[in-house]
């Protein structure tokens, strides 16, 4: 039973960065019809702020001071969404779909060769907030207190983000422009800044889900590549476009990959994909998703 | 899509085979006229140009945009390796024939699925798709090796020529050749392809679906063979492009690859048929010397990619095809 507990909590864990590099993807999908190919480079680049700026600029700080400045790789990944979307993505929204893919792929491989630049190529690590944490004991095994708060960021983001979009004015605002851009645009939303701010918002998410994650796991350069798949993964299952959909897609596939890596790691990523392309086949839209044409 | 449509200009079949003469010859010459490492990396780029045109049947002239193509590329290399690793065979032949056998088979299985979607769709399926070839490969090392990968020793060609002596002659020149020939029937294949009553079918499929379908066009059949033409292509290329390599590893089956061979076809201009071509032999260079001048190359490609979408969207064929009519208009 506490071994099942720890698989749980392991499903959970890996479930919370995923919602919300998924979860931003899908966002700017929706209120844009963008399908971001850098954006698991900004979840990258929030690993690295943060792990730069806990690692080396902080070495020594209390632990409460390192918790507090943990968000900073999602208010950097937000910065640079913030930059990227009127400078290199907005000439494209009228252009066909190829072109916006190209441009996000072309801007995939800047962001990584930057993040080489900048931080070179050896992992960065900020392990001093996940060791100073410690941990409490599950069955016997110690279990690290930090993944316990990785997985409430995930869940608290979650929340927040629900109200964010159903409940303020601004997620009316935002809904009505995914529903229907023209539209929104005669009844007097200004289009180029929710734009900016769904994009920004995306990207801050991305970068949170990096942030989280940087001082278990370390920022590594290919990171960004590997979470973007996983994260189409989740979108596809869950209906591109849907937060619910970023929400349980990302619990599907945490559980399919703490059981993969636990009973089938030979097939795990396999599993996944195909997961994922049964998914599309049945349902085109995804579990959540609705039909867009 | 239809922004961007250049049109090729009708000649007779006598002009344009003495407008093609000059570029024939070089190619035949290059081994002579280049060192070594030139007709190699001309090698390299003739390999991609057989991938990018046979992706092109798909993103050109279906209007399909697929992110999955490493999937065939890999699966046409591996197949090399297999051949090697489990039947102990070394002739370049029986290496071409299991490529082609096993990239069918894949892209029939593939394209049942994929071709019911258009558009985005169609991309993430054929990623995702493609993906899961990468994780088999990547996992089942004691099959593929693994990150490691599989070497590959250099092929008897036609029977009779082995390379026992320098490797590097032997791929710059007698393996140039026999790259080239195959190039060669390939862009006349895909030539005859292109423009039989199939490739218009398939170019009414991508101006307008619906009208498509009301003229009797078999919509979903006819992408599924040219998914299926589309992959036996890039499998070819694949094979050939073992020797050249030496080395099969998961790489040539990542999805990010399949990003390059788009890169290339828009790079040349997807709209044109020798676009492709043209990208596919750009890119390579670009690359090479990208590489060989910097560790951050891939920043360097990232920029060229997004300057060129965002300047030259009908690609190198594209923006050349225009200046000259605009010189003709003007000489007129």
């Amino acid at each position: 039973m506490d071994f099942f507990f720890i698989h749980l909590l392991n499903a959970l864990l890996s479930a919370a960065t995923l919602f919300l590099i998924a979860g931003g993807l899908s966002l700017i999908y929706g209120v844009m019809r963008i399908i971001n190919l850098a954006h698991g480079n900004l979840y990258a680049f929030g690993a690295y702020v943060t792990a730069w700026t806990l690692g080396k600029l902080l070495v020594g700080a209390p632990t409460p001071i390192l918790y507090l400045v943990l968000p900073v790789g999602a208010v950097g990944a937000a910065l640079l969404g913030a930059l990227l979307e009127p400078t290199l993505l907005r000439p494209f929204y009228r252009r066909a779909e190829e072109y916006q893919l190209l441009v996000t792929f072309g801007l995939l491989m800047i962001l990584g060769d930057t993040m080489h630049f900048l931080w070179g190529p050896y992992p960065l690590s900020a392990s001093a907030l996940w060791e100073n944490s410690g941990s409490l004991m599950i069955a016997g095994n110690p279990y690290p207190y930090y993944n316990l708060v990785v997985i409430g960021i995930g869940g608290l983001a979650a929340a927040f983000l629900w109200a964010f979009v159903y409940k303020t004015r601004f997620g009316v605002v935002l809904r009505a422009t995914s529903q229907n851009m023209r539209m929104a645009s005669a009844l007097g939303v200004n289009v180029n800044r929710i734009y900016v701010l769904a994009f920004t918002l995306g990207c801050f998410m991305a970068g949170l889900g990096g942030a989280i994650i940087a001082p278990s796991q370390s920022a590594v350069l290919d990171m960004g590549v590997d979470a973007l798949v996983l994260s189409f993964i989740v979108v596809v299952i869950g209906g591109l476009g849907s937060l619910e959909g970023a929400l349980v897609g990302a619990l599907i596939v945490g559980i399919v990959r703490e059981a993969g890596i636990t009973w089938f790691p030979e097939i795990e990523l396999a599993v996944l994909y195909l997961m994922a392309a049964i998914v599309l086949l049945a349902r085109p839209a995804g579990l959540f998703g609705r039909a867009t044409t | 899509m239809n922004t961007v449509a250049v049109a090729l200009p009708t000649r007779s079949p006598v002009k344009l085979l003495a407008g093609l003469a000059p570029i024939v010859v070089l190619l035949l010459a290059y081994p002579w006229i280049a060192s070594q490492y030139q007709a190699m990396l001309l090698g390299y780029g003739l390999v991609m140009a057989i991938a990018a045109l046979g992706f092109n049947l798909l993103l050109g002239y279906t209007g399909l945009l697929s992110f999955g193509h490493s999937a065939f590329f890999g699966v046409g290399a591996y197949a090399v390796a297999m051949t090697v690793k489990y039947l102990g065979v070394s002739s370049m032949e029986l290496f071409l024939l299991s490529a082609i056998v096993s990239s069918i088979l894949i892209a029939a299985l593939f394209g049942v699925v994929c071709v019911r979607y258009t558009r985005i769709f169609f991309g993430i399926l054929t990623l995702a798709l493609s993906q899961v070839l990468w994780s088999l490969a990547f996992k089942f090392f004691w099959v593929t090796g693994g990150t490691d990968g599989l070497r590959v020793p250099t092929p008897t060609l036609l029977g009779v020529v082995t390379g026992t002596g320098d490797k590097i002659d032997f791929i710059a020149h007698y393996y140039y050749y026999y790259i080239l020939a195959t190039f060669f029937a390939c862009v006349a294949l895909m030539w005859v392809i292109v423009n039989s009553p199939f490739g218009k079918a398939l170019q009414s499929i991508r101006d307008n679906e619906t009208r498509a379908e009301f003229v009797g066009v078999q919509v979903r059949r006819h992408r599924w063979v040219a998914f299926l033409v589309s992959g036996l292509f890039t499998g070819l290329a694949g094979a050939l492009w073992v020797p050249l390599n030496g080395l099969v590893t998961p790489e040539s089956l990542h999805w990010t690859f399949s990003g390059k061979i788009v890169f290339m076809a828009v790079l040349g201009g997807f709209r044109a048929f020798a676009g492709p071509i043209v990208g596919a032999v750009l890119y390579t260079y670009l690359e090479a010397y990208a590489v060989g001048n910097t560790v951050y190359w891939q920043f360097v490609l990232g920029t060229v990619l997004v300057v060129l979408v965002l300047s030259l969207p009908t690609g190198v064929m594209g923006t050349a095809a225009r200046l000259l009519e605009r010189w003709r208009g003007r000489a007129a």
